[in-house]
């Protein structure tokens, strides 16, 4: 089995895999004060170091969550601003966090249209937040946040950024980028399902969603997901490791879909005049389902996705491809193949000749 | 219980957290490697197993309750079952129930979550205890009206261990048309517990509290009657729509085998550990007569006693104590210095208020860690008596 599904998720290394088998057999709970629960303590503060420091932020700026939704909500709900921007291109979990959240649209490559934000932000931004993901999980379009922070900025506003998708793939700094909350998924990374992490300049802006035991400096009740954490510390520390590997990877990817136009000469990549991240190509075959490919795709041992994993399943196109202005049909024809650090070449080449059987199937020849 | 290499003390804090199962962690492994996919991706077969997983987990976790799988809400844990029992009710009542009652013995994510209710309008009742630590049923009925939207109340106190009315409690609310919920995280895998019977609506559970991993917990919401319930957390439309966020394989797996585990093994466990409470107590009041138990003995899980020591300072008890991890009050408030709210509702007196301590027993408790603790106990309470004499004296 081929998988190429690496951005709805990633399977573990066996260090990440020992780190939080090995947290598993801590008994304590990391609110006790006894020798258990300070051993538990340790295992949650060294994760939280090394989680913060792989995107440049210091420990007391992370904030433990349940996932990268829980950490979105969090984000948008409790950063004390009423008004919410987000882009059109986020996740549901995003999209989704503030009723009536304003719409920041993109353009056709799937990056976000900077003068919609600059007007959208011309009457004072003092009361908003602005929500732009680092790279978008279906078509991997990274988005410019450098001139997104410099508008946002001079408007006044917070700037909040779904990161879950860059770390191990782009380098990822916070504080060079000037966001003042950042989201983060474990499992997204190499860690484990459970875990996310919430990462704000300053934690003082945030109040708490979720009411308990006052966890997580009050902001997050409930006790810590010991694994999870210690497994995303672990994965963490693999983050520097991974991202010198994926020059090869954004090569794999090339050389993929330049085969891929080879074998269909009206298929479409989405992004691909964007800057991408390396591991990500989402692309259409028209007149072709997406879940007709993915199940041929299947069949021949090759896991791919229709889309994102949450949404696959409906029958909604794509939100993402919507908002870069594909028609139905074409978003409905699309398919994302993610790549992870250990992809290698037999793997693409079972995705490429698979595809091919199909592209034949339905009268494709080469471009 | 048995520790790896080092030399740690005897845990005896199970109402904090219990480790994880051998059993559990071993079906949980293979999740975390070779069987990593996302349950949500319908796309290939990586993901159609995940998904399986859970759902036998969801199985599982619904037949130790009574309740159906589909009946069954995969959280972070308990906390987070709690805050969207009590504001997702709450916030889809009609404007006719504006109501909430709750105990002042809760969890504190409940009376928080209350409290946040409260700032926004709703009218919340807080149900005082007896002494030893359950509701009053006619104090109860007083307060739940056709105007109630939720009754909380948790089955088993973490601090104390006592066993709430619950069928009775279920059968008012029923009555009464006000939903009920039951924060049952120190209850499930300990006593027995059906929705049906009880008519609970609503009930939390955490993983954690019985064998299982952290960061995984279920709110059971039923579905005839039907509750309604406001989701907390929004996005990917997981669990019915009622819960976003990946559901964590590896975790869901676990608690599922956990709550198997306790299905079959629950009542054998707790005539063991009311056997070794029981002898832990006699040791104990041999040493030293006049320790206090705070709360009820008969209806209180087997594995908890909440005992306070006459005239004992509690930090320099826990100071000689160093063999021993067993803790003053809920982990939450470890680190807090004002005295327990549970103790204090209960109108524990002052000279015993500051000197409670929680000693939890659990599955890998031993005759012999139960024999060797209560020496220390009785040591720590003599050797400070003692000292404080002298200290008296001089």
């Amino acid at each position: 089995m081929t998988y190429l599904d690496f951005n709805a998720s990633a399977p573990m290394s066996d260090a990440v895999v020992d780190a939080l088998s090995a947290a598993a057999r801590v008994c304590g709970n990391p609110s006790s004060v006894h020798a258990y629960g300070r051993k538990a303590r340790a295992l949650v503060e060294t994760a939280r170091r090394d989680v913060a420091a792989c995107i440049g932020a210091a420990p007391d700026q992370a904030i433990f969550t349940s996932g990268a939704t829980e950490a979105n909500a969090i984000a948008l709900r409790r950063c004390g601003r009423s008004r919410v921007l987000v882009s059109a291109v986020e996740h549901d979990s995003v999209l989704k966090a503030v009723p009536g959240a304003e719409r920041i649209p993109v353009l056709a490559d799937g990056v976000v249209d900077l003068d919609q934000l600059r007007s959208m932000l011309a009457d004072g931004g003092g009361g908003a937040v602005v929500s732009v993901m680092l790279a978008n999980n279906e078509t991997g379009v990274l988005q410019p946040l450098d001139t997104v922070v410099a508008i946002a900025r001079e408007a006044g506003a917070l700037v909040h950024c779904d990161a879950v998708q860059g770390p191990g793939r782009v380098p990822v700094d916070m504080a060079a980028l000037g966001v003042d909350l950042m989201s983060l998924s474990a499992h997204k990374m190499g860690g484990p399902k459970g875990c996310g992490a919430l990462i704000a300049r300053d934690v003082a802006l945030l109040g708490a969603e979720t009411q308990g035991g006052g966890q997580e400096r009050g902001l997050r009740g409930g006790t810590e997901n010991l694994t999870g954490i210690a497994g995303f510390g672990a994965a963490a520390r693999e983050v520097a490791g991974n991202l010198a590997r994926m020059a090869g990877i954004g090569r794999l990817r090339d050389e993929m879909d330049t085969r891929v136009r080879a074998l269909a000469g009206d298929a479409v990549i989405f992004g691909a005049d964007a800057p991408r991240l390396p591991n990500t190509s989402c692309i259409a075959l028209p007149g072709v389902t997406s879940e007709a490919q993915v199940m041929a795709l299947d069949l021949a041992g090759v896991a791919v996705s229709a889309g994102s994993a949450c949404s696959s399943g409906k029958i909604t196109p794509s939100h993402v491809l919507t908002a870069m202005g594909a028609p139905a049909a074409l978003a409905g024809s699309a398919i994302r193949v993610s790549l992870g650090p250990d992809t290698m070449v037999a793997d693409i080449d079972a995705f490429v000749d698979a595809w091919a059987r199909l592209a034949a199937r339905v009268g494709r020849s080469a471009a | 219980m048995a520790n790896e290499t080092d030399n740690m003390p005897i845990y005896l804090d199970y109402q904090a957290t219990t480790p994880v199962d051998e059993r559990v962690l071993a079906t949980m492994l293979p999740w975390f490697t070779e069987k990593f996919g996302n349950p949500h991706s319908r796309d290939h077969r990586h993901g159609w197993v995940a998904e399986e997983a859970v759902e036998e987990a969801r199985g599982k976790v619904a037949a130790l309750i009574g309740a159906t799988a589909k009946e069954i809400v995969f959280t972070s844990g308990a906390t987070e079952s709690n805050n969207l029992a009590v504001k997702g009710v709450a916030e889809a009542a009609g404007d006719d129930r504006r109501h909430i009652v709750t105990c002042v013995t809760e969890h504190k994510c409940v009376l928080e979550s209350c409290h946040r209710l409260e700032e926004r309008g709703f009218e919340v009742t807080w149900l005082p205890v007896r002494p030893n630590g359950l509701i009053d049923l006619d104090a109860m009925s007083a307060a739940v009206t056709e105007r109630t939207a939720l009754v909380s109340i948790m089955a088993v106190n973490n601090e104390i261990g006592v066993i709430q009315p619950i069928a009775e409690i279920g059968r008012l609310c029923r009555e009464r048309g006000a939903k009920f919920h039951t924060d049952a995280a120190q209850a499930v895998g300990k006593i027995s517990l059906d929705v049906n019977a009880m008519n609970i609506d609503l009930l939390s559970i955490s993983g954690h509290k019985l064998y299982g991993p952290k960061g995984i917990g279920v709110l059971y919401v039923r579905r005839r009657p039907r509750v309604r319930i406001v989701p907390q957390m929004d996005g990917g439309g997981q669990e019915r729509g009622l819960r976003s966020g990946t559901v964590p394989t590896p975790l869901a797996v676990g608690l599922g085998e956990a709550c198997a585990i306790a299905g079959t093994e629950m009542a054998g466990e707790a005539d063991r550990l009311r056997m070794l409470r029981d002898r832990f107590l006699d040791r104990l009041r041999e040493g030293v007569p006049d320790v206090h138990l705070n709360g009820d003995l008969e209806h209180r899980i087997a594995g908890n006693l909440n005992l306070s020591f006459p005239d004992i300072e509690g930090q320099d008890l826990m100071m000689r104590l160093t063999g021993l991890s067993v803790s003053t009050g809920s982990a939450c408030s470890s680190a807090a210095v004002g005295p327990s709210h549970v103790l204090s509702a209960l109108g524990v007196e002052s000279r015993l208020l500051h000197n409670a301590l929680r000693i939890g027993f659990g599955r890998f408790t031993t005759e012999d860690e139960v024999d060797r603790a209560a020496a220390m106990i009785v040591s720590a309470v003599r050797s400070q008596r003692s000292a404080s004499q002298i200290y008296e004296r001089a």
